[in-house]
């Protein structure tokens, strides 16, 4: 059987300093996650562990999947000198590559990175307005959930997946590769004009994803320079002997609750398929790079991808099939990895998508970011009557990811919501109950003047009179609820807790 | 792609729906016509009101 497809989401933010001639984006960054990180401090209403900073030690992205990396492949590097903070619910908060950057904890479901991916973007929201606070009157930072500056450069939303070690990568690339390549259809955030090398605006006036200009090879470590569809990052932050984790770097960042469901939960789905092994058919692209690009750029959703086996079938004759490879799947296997209920309503709400955009996808400008976005663009443009390069088409699509609530095109254009206010809210301070992020946030949230530091697989303890104390958590859905939660109920200091391990053992 | 087929919804009768749903499908035209234009009114109010500038210095260093 697939192991839990624990997931979450990582988002590189972009940046604005406004009102300021002299603007740094690792300083600006800095700023932001600092202010945040105060006011929460300040304030008193949980949030940040205030001064517990980010344990690097389990730290290897230069470690690849397929053993050696190959010759003129370049290792990301880790920025261990700038601003890294953990939050009580179990999330990661810090400046990577002059980004500021919010990875969520980790979730047993779509539904509940949905949430937390929400979350983040209030947590964000709160940033700038912490920030505002303490700059010169004039000055603001401003957060944009985008991957694209329309000028050739690109910060990425990556997605991680927990995957059996067991499990070939070799099909996981097949597979993987056929759903990214396709699923860009109802995840892509949309885009005005292209940064591929040699297109211009006029060549691709709009394209259905932000990121598919940016990658370059089929599978490899990279995730900066010549990226690839499959990232073969082997990090898997859990016992290694049973574990990896698919470290996911095709996707757009969404604005859309429906679209960043969809994303994760279609992927889960079509990940725990390939480890139990059912899927019948392999769609290997002729060219799998070019088909990234031949799916984003064709609005009609029409033109056959090739195949090497020189057939040819649509990005949607695909997500039917893997879709309707799902029904069985749910039939014989049942969605237990995939979050059960939450996993059906992945595949009712991946069916319903699938035949508005066969029908009309105009139909699904309430759910998708790209059909959203291209109905303003197209309803600006008829309006002012403006060319496709201007300005104002690229300004809009920019704006459509602007965070400020009164800037913000997105919280315009009557996006369906599946997260309720109460619920995105609470996801700002409380981590999910039903994976090891629980210990991580109750842990921060209790005793966060005990803790030295945190990541995802383990815990520093230092409670006074003893060496400092790593608590592992190698076992993502362990640490939950059900498993911790009288432990932790029962424990007044974190000097309980590590006396209560010691005796019983248990992690 | 047959099997996708029996998951799909059955295609309306079209001459029977053309006819019966003609007015009604008219009538929801106008309206999301009507909700485009009040959302393209407030864009226009929120929109940077310099956008050569604005997109000109929107610039990011590349990340990941």
């Amino acid at each position: 059987m697939a192991v839990p497809k624990i997931c979450g989401i990582e988002t590189e933010f972009g940046i604005v300093h406004t009102g300021t001639d002299d603007a740094n984006p690792i300083a600006a960054s800095s700023l932001l996650i600092n202010s945040y990180l105060s006011e929460v401090e300040r304030t008193g209403e949980g949030g940040p562990a205030a001064g517990v900073t980010w344990d690097f030690e389990d730290e290897m992205p230069g470690n690849d999947i397929r053993g050696i990396a190959p010759l003129g492949s370049l290792a990301p590097e880790i920025e261990t000198h700038l601003v890294n903070a953990v939050l009580t619910n179990g999330a990661r908060y810090y400046v990577d590559h002059a980004h500021p950057e919010l990875s969520t904890p980790e979730c047993s479901n779509a539904l509940d990175v949905t949430r937390y991916d929400k979350a983040a973007e209030l947590i964000l929201r709160r940033s700038m307005e912490a920030a505002a606070q303490i700059l010169p009157p004039g000055q603001e930072l401003v957060v944009y959930k985008n991957n694209s500056d329309g000028k050739g450069n690109s910060y990425g939303c990556h997605e991680n997946y927990l995957m059996a070690r067991a499990t070939p990568f070799s099909q996981i690339v097949v597979h993987a590769t056929a759903h990214l390549v396709t699923r860009q259809i109802f995840t892509g955030s949309g885009k005005v004009g292209s940064e591929a090398p040699g297109l211009t605006t006029e060549d691709v006036p709009f394209q259905i994803t932000q990121r598919a200009d940016f990658f370059e090879e089929e599978v490899g470590l990279e995730t900066t320079l010549k990226r690839p569809i499959i990232n073969t990052r082997d990090e898997p932050h859990a016992d290694a002997r049973h574990y990896r984790r698919l470290h996911v770097i095709a996707g757009d960042a969404n604005m859309s609750e429906v679209a960043t469901f969809l994303k994760v939960g279609t992927t889960a789905i079509v990940l725990a398929m390939v480890e139990d092994n059912i899927l019948p058919r392999e769609f290997r692209f002729r060219m799998p790079v070019l088909a990234m690009r031949q799916v984003s750029y064709d609005l009609s959703l029409a033109k056959p991808l090739e195949l090497a086996d020189g057939t040819s079938a649509t990005a949607l004759e695909i997500q039917w099939d893997l879709l309707d490879q799902a029904r069985k799947y749910a039939d014989s296997h049942g969605l237990d990895a995939v979050g059960g209920s939450v996993g059906e309503m992945v595949i009712d709400r991946w069916e319903q998508v699938l035949a508005g955009l066969e029908a009309d996808p105009a139909t699904l400008a309430g759910q998708l970011d790209w059909v959203a976005k291209y109905r303003l663009i197209q309803g600006l443009a008829q309006r002012h009557d403006l060319r496709s390069d201007d300005a104002r088409l690229a300004a809009l699509d920019l704006q459509y990811h602007d965070l400020r609530p009164e800037r913000s095109v997105a919280a315009r254009a009557g996006l369906e919501s599946l997260i309720s206010a109460d619920g995105a809210q609470a996801a700002i301070t409380e981590p999910p109950l039903d994976t090891r992020a629980f210990f991580r946030g109750q842990c921060l949230k209790r005793w966060a003047s005990s803790i030295v530091a945190a990541n995802w697989d383990s815990i520093v303890f230092d409670v006074g009179d003893e060496p400092l104390r790593r608590v592992p958590m190698m076992e993502p859905s362990r640490g939950t609820a059900d498993h911790v939660g009288q432990l932790l109920a029962d424990c007044d200091t974190a000097a309980d807790l590590l006396n209560r391990l010691r005796e019983s053992g248990t992690r | 792609m047959a099997e996708r087929e029996q998951i799909k919804k059955p295609a309306p009768q079209r001459e029977q729906t053309e006819v019966e749903d003609a007015p009604a499908a008219s009538e929801q035209v106008e309206e999301l016509k009507a909700e485009l234009d009040d959302l393209l009114d407030e864009i226009d109010e929120v929109l940077e009101t310099n956008a050569e500038d604005f997109v000109k210095s929107y610039i990011q260093k590349g990340g990941q």
